[in-house]
């Protein structure tokens, strides 16, 4: 085998390499919509972060517009801080609301922001001050429990009487 | 009486390669035992010995691959020092070795083979080469075989393709590590007569290490004996032949049985075969 | 007793001495690895002997499992009626583990073992020494460049055998089972990061090409220079070899996959 050969069958099988690493990037993975575009932080605080995870999503009307950077415990407010990073061309106004919510019935949770009517925005840094925290399965068991407790007798039980 | 010690030409002046009582051994065994020898330019030089008794050391020695535990080598006056690697590139770079089985590369062919010294050291461009590889090839008798792969090449072809990359750069001392072993009576002849052939054409110093003794007689101008880590017995092949100490004798005339013991130490028979004594 | 204490110690001292061998082998690996680059053809064509060699094993492999993780994934897949996810799941299983390790142990017996025995019988034929006496290096003129090539390989290799495998299993599952085609990459690209699974799978491929290279090149300089010697040599080069890539495994996912 000439030097000629060798060296254009290793350009090939390093050709090939790359193209695989390619491949597997765009198809298999979400380079494709990897966003390159820039973000700022906001930040907001919750009393219960339920089972929120760094680099879930923050969704809003369903449409991915960024992700949870990073999850902190406030010592003095006794809250969970959460910061976020959203994509630069997506601007909300100051009164708008973040909830924790479940995709799915039983699945992994993320940040869904509902906008307000406010004509100024959120500046990177903010805030978010209206915030409703997960829900929690076990109050939720515990607070029916305690309604169905505290229901006033059936007609039946009272006809009974 | 005392050994007949004889250097052609002034001694010490002449000498291309000086070893200078030097020691050289293995935590268990000493290999050499402050020896010192001179190989001056231009002569044929064999070392002779049986097997294991430190020849090839020697060739290692000089070639700095290994380091003596005392004692120096002088290489054209200058010492050498195995830890200067760049020196000691230098200094090889004077050198021609050749091994016992060629050490030829076999993944190069025969014409590619004796180019590689040239390729490595020289900036010569590919048709000096081509035609300074033909010309080794043709002093070796093997410019036809220039494009065969090594596989394709016996054992005698093999060294002399090797005895052709050794002299590929005109080295001032070309080094034989037992160049006669296991070949024909043709093949003996041919090699024989190359070494001395290659060494008066070109001036340089040959060194052979061999136990052949009929060939080297027959081509060295000067030869030294080493037994046991030291050197026996030193002179010219007729003073050697004339030598009167057993140990020589014994090499010399092949003889089986001498300071050389035919038997490995053992108890007497009788106590082995239980007879009665 | 106390010469079974001996021994153990004897033992112990000549593994460390072992070690630091290796380690001193290593280094200089290292260092002679850019000078050899001032000769590009000589690591090419290495990286033709290890890497186009192997191309055929590592493709043909990479869409074996492919099928298999296809199928198996799908019957226990569909007990749940989560079989959308079976893109996910291959695609997540190859990039990340099997890709890289199997890739690595495919490349410890075919290219490594070549390797060893190459060294060893270079060693015994004595071309280094000829080398040497010629005053060039073998250790940047041989041994670099493997050891270069060894790494520029494994994680091209590696690609290639996932790569591959994930159309297997798009074949499989897609093609012959009949799962929907849209869900399969949808779940896939939805699941599987850019960054951290298929550059870690990456960042595997060539940690496991540095050390089955260096085993190759060291086991096969330190052989024994028979038949016997170089025979035992590439043995020991696919058993250190695959267990070094499996232990390295094991750490490189306990760095990198643990859920913070």
């Amino acid at each position: 085998m000439s030097k000629k050969q060798i060296e254009t069958l290793v350009g090939l099988f390093v050709l090939l390499g790359i193209l695989a690493i390619v491949l597997l990037a765009l198809k298999a993975a979400n380079l494709a919509s990897f966003s390159f575009h820039t973000t700022y932080p906001l930040l907001a605080r919750f009393d219960n972060v339920g089972g929120l995870k760094i680099s879930a999503p923050v969704k809003s009307a369903g449409v991915k517009v960024g992700r949870i950077a990073s999850i902190t415990f406030d010592n003095k407010t006794f809250q969970g801080v959460v910061s976020m990073e959203i994509e630069r061309q997506y601007q909300f106004p100051t009164d708008s609301s973040a909830k924790v919510l479940t995709s799915g019935l039983l699945g992994d949770q993320y940040v869904g922001l509902e906008p307000g009517a406010d004509d100024k925005d959120l500046q990177p840094g903010d805030t978010i001050k209206m915030v409703q925290s997960a829900v929690v399965l076990e109050n939720l068991i515990g607070q029916f429990l305690y309604n169905k407790a505290a229901e006033p007798p059936t007609k039946q039980g009272a006809a009974q009487k | 009486m005392a050994q007949p010690h004889q250097s052609i030409g002034v001694a010490g002046d002449n000498a291309l390669v000086s070893i200078q009582a030097v020691t050289f051994g293995y935590d268990s065994r000493a290999v050499l035992s402050n020896v010192s020898l001179e190989f001056d330019r231009g002569r044929v030089i064999a070392i002779m010995g049986s097997s294991g008794c430190g020849k090839t050391t020697l060739l290692r020695l000089i070639g700095g691959v290994i380091t003596p535990q005392a004692g120096q080598i002088l290489f054209s006056g200058a010492p050498i020092d195995t830890s200067d690697r760049a020196a000691l590139y230098a200094m090889r770079r004077r050198m021609g070795m050749l091994f016992q089985f060629g050490a030829l590369f076999t993944d190069l062919s025969v014409f590619e083979n004796v180019a590689y010294p040239l390729r490595e050291h020289t900036q010569l461009s590919e048709r000096m080469i081509h035609d300074i590889v033909l010309m080794k090839l043709n002093a070796v008798g093997l410019r036809g075989a220039a494009s065969l792969r090594i596989a394709e090449v016996s054992g005698g072809m093999a060294r002399r393709v090797a005895l052709a990359r050794a002299i590929a750069l005109d080295p001032e001392i070309i080094m034989y590590d037992e160049p006669f072993a296991g070949l024909d009576p043709i093949s003996l002849g041919v090699t024989a007569n190359l070494i001395r052939h290659l060494n008066d054409a070109t001036g340089a110093t040959s060194l052979i290490v061999s136990h052949d003794v009929e060939e080297c007689f027959r081509i060295c101008d000067f030869a030294y004996l080493v037994s046991g880590g030291r050197i026996v017995a030193r002179g010219t092949p007729q003073q050697l032949q004339a030598a009167e100490e057993p140990e020589v004798r014994q090499f010399i005339r092949g003889e089986p049985d001498g300071p050389v013991p035919f038997h490995y130490p053992a108890v007497p028979i009788a106590q082995d075969l239980d007879i009665g004594a | 007793m106390s010469e079974f204490i001996a021994r153990l110690g004897r033992w112990a001292l000549a593994i460390l001495a072992t070690l630091g061998h290796a380690a001193a082998f290593f280094a200089d690996l290292v260092r002679n690895t850019p000078q050899c680059l001032r000769r590009p053809y000589l690591t090419t064509a290495q990286v033709h002997a290890i890497g186009n060699r192997s191309l055929i094993i590592i493709a043909a492999s990479g869409g074996t499992v492919g099928l298999v993780l296809a199928l198996q994934g799908y019957y226990t897949l569909s007990r749940y009626g989560a079989t959308e996810s079976l893109g996910l799941l291959v695609a997540l299983a190859l990039v990340r583990e099997l890709g890289p390790v199997i890739t690595a142990l495919l490349f410890a017996g075919r290219a490594g073992t070549s390797l060893t025995a190459e060294i060893g019988l270079m060693k015994a034929g004595e071309q280094l020494a000829a080398m040497e006496m010629m005053a060039v290096d073998p250790r940047v003129r041989v041994l670099a460049p493997r050891f270069l090539a060894g790494i520029i390989s494994m994680p091209l290799l590696g690609a290639i055998f996932s790569a591959v495998g994930v159309i297997a299993a798009y074949v499989v599952g897609v093609l012959m089972i009949g799962i929907d085609s849209g869900a399969f990459w949808s779940q896939m690209q939805d699941g599987v990061d850019v960054t951290k699974d298929i550059g870690n799978g990456v960042v595997k491929t060539i940690v496991f090409g540095v050390a089955s290279t260096f085993a190759a090149l060291y086991i096969g300089y330190e052989s024994e220079a028979t038949p016997e010697g170089v025979a035992q040599a590439t043995t020991q080069t696919v058993v250190v070899s695959s267990l070094s890539v499996l232990f390295l495994d094991f750490i490189l996912t306990a760095l990198m996959f643990s859920t913070p």
